[in-house]
């Protein structure tokens, strides 16, 4: 390998691809060039670092130098003072921009990273996830060499199992049973199935896996196919992640032109090959026996189990499916052992998980915690907090199936058994914040929204209860909403969760009963007095202006319908037949002077 | 007199690639939309009989998933991420913005055929919610009044 005295990592993670990264990439290539730098110092694309808020962001190594924010404009700079003199651009230092304190903190000082642990996300940011030499440099395959050549089957599988480790796309079931189950069913032909659905809206983390580390996923689906005797597996990618499918494909192709992958691996005599299925927009295709008929080509119905996958799955064969965040951690812990993976997170549930955070939260991205956290550091030390001064109200997690936490309720430890017990559930891993001006009664129609249109419409509880649901909700915030309204949708809910065939519609309720559980006045003030506590729903607010309008007739020409009235300088009005309550004035007013109530 | 042969020798490489792979049928779909913009009944029975299965069983694939599209689409498409992050601080507002500026519920084309609007869900770029996308350019904290100013860029 060549060496370089500096490597400049720019993030190629989707949020930082979007804010323009790529663009980075080709304008620093360009500069190292012309400052005759470009034997000197490496930039590298890599996966996401987390911090997506701050995107587009480069990393400077050594040092560990952490620039946000940035654009075109300052690559010139970051190159001319940075890479060629030694100077640090201090205006473009994460910290400085944010507490105005111009230190030169490296990463594993900021409060962002300080607290968190990463395994899943060992590799994202620091390698390029098209260098197949860069994975193994960091341990890569390691772990797949220790299995192959020197430890049966029985024991990767007993390893597994004494890790601890259980599934992280939800159901939290312990991952070393399920290679059991699955080695003991006699066949021929096996499958290993990775789930890269992520259907959870607002959640990334298994993209940013697949993007930032691909390898690392291909590693442990072929540990194991060797656990389980399967010789060939799928990955569902959802079609809304083209980087991920292209990383993915070249990490194929290189694991198998390093005989990583594919015959006789690493001269073991086993062999194993991966193929890419892609999603087609059907979020029900996360649940693990509709995702196998959807790679075998058909609508994507879930059937009830048993017969469970490990017995009768993909083609009618034992099959074992993983999550994505699941399989990252499988070669950590053969490598470093069961112990070391125990030292981490709780007594029922070791390890670390990875969140995407999200919403009204100063630091939105992904971030890796021990179990066993409690949310309020989450939220607060890692996240920042509330932006804007206001006030927290709810965080969600388990996305459609999950449900929201209250602030009184900020220290219960992030574990699954705990989260279960307090009406929402660990789910795949999004973590919403929302905050004061957020309606529950809104949150909780939004994610049945969410499930009536993507309910299959295979079991009638789902297909027709959920929408039932959905109909008494979109009363309550038009200002339609009656008496008994609230015990309709708890006697709806537990009717669905006791019968409905899938994950999807035993959990679709969840969202509705959790912000019940702690927001049942938002519910009744709907109702009852036709009021949105959180002045959110747009049929129960009012725009009014306050004295401190100047009189600017700013908001008089914004409003589409003519409904706001009153001289220059003088308090203007607005006339509440007439307003559509599109906030266009709001929007406009300079001073302030108006709110809604 | 239509010039099936040709149109459809695409379609037909396609077919032939995928056809006797475990599961081939979406595969087969998902490429001939790239290819073709839109799964037209013409394109599924042709499928169908590539497949050497019926219209019914590929229709009835192309109706589940959401993104298999039975029309075309408009020149640009203005996608509105609705995913959770981006609902709550604010997407809704954007997209009904968008659905007034262009006079068109969401989900469908204008007359013209220049904008498609569809709501979609999570694109993974949460950090800049709230987001929308045109074609595959992907814009970031968006908010209601910016609308105009964005979709200007991409009107001929
Ligand atoms: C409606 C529904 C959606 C699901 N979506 C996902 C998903 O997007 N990703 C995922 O890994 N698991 C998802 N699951 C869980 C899978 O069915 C399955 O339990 C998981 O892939 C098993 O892997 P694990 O044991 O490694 O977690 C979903 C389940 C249900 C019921
Ligand atoms: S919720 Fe909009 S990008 Fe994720």
């Amino acid at each position: 390998m060549e060496y370089y005295r500096s490597h400049v990592l720019v993030c190629g993670g989707t949020g930082c691809t979007s804010s323009g990264s790529a663009t980075l990439l080709k304008l620093l290539d360009e500069k190292l060039a012309e400052y005759g730098l470009e034997k000197e110092v490496k930039p590298i694309r890599t996966g996401c670092f987390g911090l997506c808020e701050a995107g587009p962001v480069v990393i400077v190594y050594p040092e560990g130098t952490f620039y946000s924010r940035v654009t075109p404009r300052d690559i010139d700079e970051i190159v001319s003072e940075h890479l060629l003199k030694g100077r640090v651009v201090k205006r473009l230092l994460h910290h400085a921009k944010q507490a105005e304190t111009a230190v030169d903190l490296s990463l594993d000082e900021m409060p962002f990273y300080k607290h968190q642990t990463r395994v899943a996300l060992r590799n994202c940011g620091v390698i390029s996830p098209e260098n197949i030499d860069e994975y193994l440099a960091f341990d890569g395959y390691k772990a797949l060499e220790k299995c192959l050549l020197h430890m049966t089957p029985q024991e990767v599988t007993a390893t597994v199992i004494a890790s601890g480790l259980r599934g992280r796309g939800g159901g939290g079931f312990p991952t070393g049973i399920k290679w059991q189950l699955a080695s003991k069913s006699e066949s021929p032909v096996k499958y290993i199935i990775c789930n890269a659905d992520e259907g959870d809206p607002g959640a990334f983390m298994d993209r940013s896996v697949l993007e930032g580390d691909p390898h690392s996923v291909l590693e442990a689906m072929t540990i194991a196919g060797y656990a389980i005797g399967a010789h060939e597996g799928y990955i569902y990618v959802r079609a809304e992640y083209p980087i991920a499918v292209k990383r993915l494909e070249i990490a194929i192709e290189q694991a198998k032109g390093y005989g990583l992958l594919g015959e006789n691996i690493l001269e073991s005599g086993f062999s194993f090959d991966i193929h890419i299925r892609l999603g087609a927009g059907a979020f029900v295709c996360g649940e693990e026996t509709a995702l196998m008929v959807s790679i075998e080509g058909r609508r994507g119905e879930p059937h009830p189990k048993p017969p469970f996958p490990a017995v009768k799955g993909l083609f009618d064969m034992p099959s074992n499916i993983n999550n994505v965040e699941t399989l990252a951690n499988i070669p950590p812990i053969i490598n470093k052992g069961p112990e070391w993976f125990r030292s981490m997170g709780t007594e029922k549930s070791p390890g670390t998980k990875v969140f995407a955070l999200g919403g009204k939260i100063n630091n939105t991205g992904l971030v890796e915690v021990p179990m066993g956290t409690p949310l309020r550091t989450v939220i607060y030390d890692i996240g920042g907090g509330i932006p804007g001064g206001k006030q927290f109200k709810a965080v969600q997690t388990g996305g459609p199936s999950g449900g929201c936490i209250p602030a009184e309720l900020l220290d219960v430890p992030i574990e699954y058994d705990s989260l279960t017990a307090i009406g929402s559930m660990m789910g795949s891993g999004g973590m919403i914040v929302m905050d004061e001006d957020n309606c529950m009664v809104d949150i909780a129609r939004f994610f049945l929204d969410f499930t009536v249109d993507e309910s299959c419409g295979k079991c009638t509880p789902c297909r027709i209860g959920t929408k039932r649901m959905l109909e008494i909700l979109d009363r309550i915030v038009s200002g339609k909403g009656e008496e008994g309204d609230i015990e309709k949708l708890e006697k709806l809910a537990e009717t669905i969760k006791a019968t409905a065939l899938c994950g999807l519609g035993q959990t679709a309720p969840n969202p509705v009963l959790s912000t019940l559980r702690f927001f049942r006045h938002e519910y009744e003030a709907h109702i009852r007095d036709k009021k949105c506590p959180a002045h959110h729903c747009r049929a129960l607010l009012e725009y009014v202006i306050g004295p401190d309008c100047r009189g600017c007739t700013a908001c008089m020409k914004a409003c589409p319908v003519g409904a706001i009235t009153g001289e220059p300088k003088v308090v203007h009005h607005i006339n509440p037949d007439k307003c559509i309550r599109c906030g266009a004035c709001q929007t406009k007013c300079r001073f302030g002077a108006i709110s809604r109530q | 007199m239509c010039d099936c042969q040709n149109a459809y020798a695409e379609l037909d490489a396609i077919i032939l690639r995928h056809k006797d792979e475990p599961g081939g049928l979406m595969p087969v779909m998902q490429e001939a939309q790239n290819a073709y913009g839109a799964l037209t009944m013409d394109i599924q029975q042709r499928i169908a009989d590539g497949m050497g299965t019926t219209l019914s069983e590929v229709y009835g694939v192309a109706t589940f998933y959401a993104q298999f599209a039975l029309e075309k689409k408009g020149k640009h498409v203005i996608s509105v991420c609705m995913g959770t992050a981006c609902y709550v601080k604010g997407a809704q507002a954007v997209l009904d913005k968008l659905a007034e500026y262009l006079e068109i519920p969401v989900g469908s084309t204008t007359s013209d055929g220049q904008f498609t609007l569809q709501a979609t869900r999570c694109l993974g770029a949460c950090g800049l919610a709230p987001v929308m996308t045109v074609n595959d350019e992907v814009f970031g904290r968006v908010t209601p009044d910016q609308v105009a100013g964005i979709l200007d860029k991409f009107q001929d």
